[in-house]
């Protein structure tokens, strides 16, 4: 039985999840899943990597370089959580209670950003030297 | 009417009160993560705690950086090496970003071979891990003795805003630090697995409980996010 469901998740893996459920999670233990699934995300982080690399390299600047950066580091992100760290796997309820509260850091940038750009107008104005 | 009112919306009537009653209830098989062991719970909300410690970090670093009137150092320039006659920007840190990446990789297999109960494998995907971790933290040795000859220190650098320093002291000075925990953290896991701890529930030396093959996963959950902390440090501190 355990057999059949690996051989289905490796055939076809857009069923894979509901595979998993309805046929592998009684019998499998933990997060079993096959392993071309690991070797194709670190294939995607290696040509990511190179990419930001990239990015540097060829002294990309401005608005470009920024986006580029961001996207790169996101996709990167969400590849290690979602498939290394197998949260793509666990039920809702835990997905939500750990990768919801970071989102208040970005609450936080934004606080510091105005904090920040108004620490820099203040040095502007009584020390001279704007960068 | 009356068969309602009888009704106790499911409390036994007889729970201890006091302190034995705290324990009780929050002891009280009572669960949210239904399918999830308490160990990986617990390292989840743990790692929770440290991306806020690592947002902190890297927030001062973003604010020291916006508001200094004094022009930031070129990280591109800084971590620049001379190899071979060429002189190649960043390259030391692109090195590092895929040894660690690599880990990361090795790291995933052997929670995959854990689950299939290869002790063998395992253990050696574990200690490759470890390896390629340990050649990462000598990397990064490496690189804050350059930057120290070069005179870099928290208070002041040869190039231009003084914050530059005490920022990537304390931020990749931090990550190494995780990183050398996790090392250990993998070897000692990894003798365990290779010695069979998990496959004749031998009962481990802390708890004297017996463990099982997902404490892999769970060493894995915390290399990953060590991974996961670099890619945000390389793409904010180095690249930006």
């Amino acid at each position: 039985m355990a057999n059949v469901a690996v051989h289905l998740e490796a055939q076809q893996p857009s069923l894979h999840a509901h595979v998993h459920d309805a046929i592998a999670a009684p019998h499998v233990e933990g997060q079993q899943h096959p392993i071309k699934v690991y070797l194709v995300v670190w294939g995607w982080l290696f040509v990511l990597s190179a990419c930001s690399y990239l990015v540097d390299y060829f002294h990309l600047q401005g608005y470009l370089r920024w986006s580029l950066i961001l996207l790169f580091m996101v996709l990167k992100a969400g590849l290690i959580v979602a498939v290394f760290m197998h949260m793509a796997w666990e039920r809702l309820a835990l997905a939500y209670a750990i990768l919801l509260p970071p989102v208040a850091v970005l609450v936080f940038v934004a606080i510091m950003v105005f904090e920040s750009e108004y620490t820099h107008l203040i040095r502007v104005l009584f020390f001279g030297s704007p960068a | 009417m009356a068969e309602t009112a009888l009704t106790t919306h499911g409390l036994s009537p007889a729970r201890p009160d006091g302190w034995e009653g705290i324990a009780a209830d929050w002891s009280s098989d009572q669960r949210a993560f239904k399918n999830v062991s308490w160990g990986k719970a617990m390292m989840w909300i743990f790692l929770l705690s440290d991306t806020f410690i690592f947002s902190c970090f890297l927030l001062s670093y973003m604010t020291a950086r916006m508001s200094t009137t004094v022009p930031w150092p070129n990280p591109s320039e800084v971590f620049a090496l001379e190899i071979a006659g060429h002189h190649i920007p960043l390259i030391l840190i692109a090195i590092m970003t895929f040894v660690l990446i690599s880990s990361s990789g090795t790291m995933a297999m052997a929670v995959n071979f854990g689950y299939r109960r290869d002790r063998v494998k395992t253990a050696v995907l574990m200690l490759v891990t470890a390896a390629l971790g340990a050649t990462f933290v000598g990397m990064q040795a490496f690189e804050w003795t350059k930057l120290i000859m070069e005179g870099v220190r928290p208070w002041e650098n040869p190039w231009g805003a003084a914050q530059f320093g005490s920022s990537f002291f304390m931020i990749t000075g931090f990550h190494g630090t995780h990183v050398t925990i996790g090392v250990i953290f993998l070897i000692i896991i990894a003798r365990k697995v290779w010695r069979g701890d998990f496959d004749v529930g031998r009962r481990g030396f802390f708890t004297s409980r017996k463990g099982n093959y997902e404490v892999v996963e769970i060493t894995g959950l915390y290399w990953h996010f060590v991974d996961l902390v670099w890619v945000f440090i390389f793409a904010f501190f180095y690249l930006w």
